[in-house]
């Protein structure tokens, strides 16, 4: 068996994404130019509309905060072995949680509103992810597939209950009513404003610490415990981990049960956050923009972190690049995304041989 | 008499929906026989939609937009092979980056070409569409219900692709149980050590059930665009990829049970557009989203083993690896 080739650590985990993130970002410039448009400044418009003035700042970090919510749901995943594509669906059914308990303890302070709310996006998050799980651990059905039919039983259900239960009387647009004011999410330039710092009105709110904290929490998790230590013994190698006692159908549901719940969290952001009521197709791709994460931040908390930003200035700036070159629009940052995914995913062998030769023929004088 | 009429136009419904769901899962059929997950059936049919729709507004030809469309899909299926066979990604990272890239690819030149919003022109010029084809005296058997009604509304009133997809089936049996080609295509899929023993080559196997899925997306998107309606607009295949990987995999990798599973979720979806705000007897207004999902409830039932069992070919998502 001829194995991928190995790298030194830190090309591992810098230079190959790095040079996977250029290679996708060059293919990107190539469809910019046969759109008829420069890259470089395109390049340079996108750079400017994702941070280029706090209110730019503001929409990447918030749109970020979604993306590290998703990227550590699939990460935790990945680690037991198990690719959780339906961190989409799991977001959905994870913000209704959220957003039902917003609604039913509108009128409570926010101290009250805010613990309840995080656990029900968790809880809600984990139980739509509990069936795949169980049925990949007990029944041995195919997690990948489950959780894709699962992305579309979650929007079904979703549609139903806004059309038909949660929509506010008298509405056309199947949306709940809006939160009462202890179900916000604080806005940054709030807290910024309260030590004296000025900064723009955004939708970037304390969910974005929430979710620093998961990543923290994750790596601690993965890293530093023992059920982190047999979740990835089990990811590794299934077979060893039924010597070392561990029960890998055991490890399958805790995962995607820990996966489930951290893709619940991106109702805190989005919804409590943002829209600040149900509505439709709120997570808006969040759950596959988590896998382009995840595959860029090989699977490590930071990396997570600051991929899930990258994505988010993709996001930020995308729309601003739509508004001043009239010839591209949104969906280049989707192309861009998907391109992300090819090469820092299905590809990723692609320069790891020749970059292993380049750094032995280095070292081998 | 009228739920006659009724009846016979929701078969008819039926097939029409069922059509690009059966080239899509025949397509994922060969993929995934040869030991690759195919879940880039949405991006590919996509991606040929486009392309069909593009060449078609422009060329004024609908056939050209076929030849388009095929060239597309196999591309990317050549792309999805390049990443799973070649360089030994992971499969379902593949399929996914493909059907995500080109979710955004496709309106992105759309706008740049057409500027139209990211649709493309609509194809109402002779011959820029697949129409139905006349059958003879369809429309004096009209006036009889019985064999008249059937013939005109369900054997006959459908385009070329349609008739297409129905010979399909028998077509890929044949291939799949009775050549040497599908005998091989079923080893690959199950014992690729045992293939590579036997002096035949795995990854050109692989790359040929890939370039097969191609063609065959490339049809099943031609149809979406250029003959179910009249041009290409934004994320139009609306997941029916995913639905006919669960058709596949509901009809067990085999031909004919998928023929089955795709009338089946194609019934399903044509009596949630007929159920959509009427009254039932006894259980009153079904609301349309609990049809909807039902083919996917099924096959995750399918897949738990609570109806049936689904075992699937046994090397799937594997990367196959010569021995040195």
């Amino acid at each position: 068996m001829s194995a991928p080739a190995k790298l030194p650590r830190w090309a591992e985990l810098g230079l190959l994404p790095a040079i996977n993130l250029v290679a996708a970002l060059l293919l990107s410039g190539v469809v910019v130019r046969i759109l008829g448009e420069n890259p470089w400044s395109a390049f340079k418009l996108l750079a400017s509309g994702a941070f280029g003035s706090q209110d730019s700042i503001g929409y990447t970090l918030y749109y970020a905060t979604n993306f590290i919510f998703t990227g550590l749901a699939v990460a935790v995943a990945y680690h037991a072995g198990l690719f959780n594509i339906g961190a989409e669906g799991q977001a959905y059914i994870g913000g209704l949680g959220t957003g039902l308990v917003c609604l039913w303890l509108g009128a409570a302070p926010f101290w009250v509103v805010f613990p309840l709310a995080v656990l029900a996006g968790a809880v809600f998050g984990a139980a739509w992810a509990f069936i795949p799980a169980w049925l990949q651990a007990r029944r041995g059905s195919h997690i990948v597939i489950t959780t894709i039919m699962f992305n579309f039983i979650a929007s079904a259900l979703m549609t139903y209950l806004l059309v038909n239960v949660l929509i506010k009387p008298g509405q056309q647009s199947p949306e709940s009513r809006e939160f009462a004011p202890g179900a916000f999410m604080p806005p940054i330039h709030e807290l910024l404003g309260r030590v004296g710092i000025a900064f723009t009105a955004t939708p970037f709110n304390f969910a974005f610490v929430l979710a620093l904290v998961a990543a923290a929490l994750v790596w601690l998790f993965i890293w530093r415990t023992r059920w982190g230590y047999a979740l990835r013994v089990a990811g590794e190698n299934a077979a060893a981990a039924v010597y070392a006692g561990i029960s890998p159908p055991r490890i399958t549901i805790g995962a995607m049960l820990l996966s489930g719940a951290l893709a619940g969290g991106l109702g805190l952001n989005e919804l409590m956050g943002a829209q600040h009521r149900l509505l439709l197709d709120f997570p808006g791709g969040a759950g596959f923009v988590g896998i382009a994460v995840a595959l860029m931040g090989r699977n490590h908390p930071v990396g997570i972190v600051l991929a899930a930003v990258l994505f988010g200035a993709l996001y930020q700036g995308g729309s601003q690049l739509s508004f001043d070159m009239p010839k591209i629009n949104r969906d280049m940052v989707v192309v861009i995304q998907g391109l992300v995914i090819l090469l820092c995913g299905a590809m990723e062998n692609l320069f790891r041989g020749p970059l292993a030769a380049l750094l032995r023929r280095r070292d081998v004088p | 008499m009228e739920t006659y009429t009724l009846i016979v136009l929701l078969l008819a419904a039926t097939i029409r929906v069922a059509t690009p769901l059966l080239l899509a899962a025949i397509a994922g059929m060969f993929s995934e026989r040869s030991g690759i997950i195919d879940l880039g059936l949405e991006g590919k049919m996509l991606g040929a939609a486009f392309a069909a729709a593009s060449v078609s507004a422009v060329t004024g030809s609908a056939w050209l937009g076929l030849g388009a469309g095929i060239l597309t899909a196999v591309a990317l299926a050549l792309l999805i092979g390049f990443a799973c066979i070649t360089h030994r990604g992971n499969q379902v990272v593949a399929g996914m980056a493909v059907t995500i890239m080109v979710s955004g690819l496709g309106p992105t030149l759309g706008l740049a070409w057409f500027n139209l919003g990211g649709q493309t022109p609509q194809l109402d010029g002779p011959g820029q569409r697949f129409t139905e084809l006349a059958w003879p005296w369809a429309e004096q058997a009209r006036a009889l219900p019985f064999p008249g009604l059937l013939y005109a509304e369900l054997l006959g009133g459908h385009n070329l692709i349609v008739y297409l997809a129905a010979a399909l089936v028998p077509f890929s049996a044949w291939v799949l149980y009775r050549t040497r080609f599908g005998l091989r295509l079923r080893a690959v899929g199950e014992n690729p050590h045992a293939v590579d023993t036997a002096g035949i080559s795995v990854n050109a196997l692989r790359y040929q059930a890939v370039a097969i899925s191609g063609v065959l997306c490339g049809v099943a998107g031609t149809y979406l665009s250029t003959a179910a309606s009249a041009g290409f607009v934004r994320d139009m295949t609306a997941g029916k990829g995913y639905l006919a990987l669960a058709a596949l995999i509901f009809g067990k990798w085999r031909p004919w049970p998928t023929l089955g599973a795709c009338l089946l979720f194609a019934f399903t979806d044509a009596l949630a557009t007929r159920l959509q705000g009427v009254a039932l007897p006894i259980v009153g207004v079904i609301p349309v989203q609990f049809i909807l999902a039902l083919p996917y409830v099924l096959t995750v039932l399918l897949l738990a083993g609570f109806v049936g069992k689904a075992v699937a070919p046994k090397a799937i998502g594997v990367p196959y690896a010569k021995e040195k």
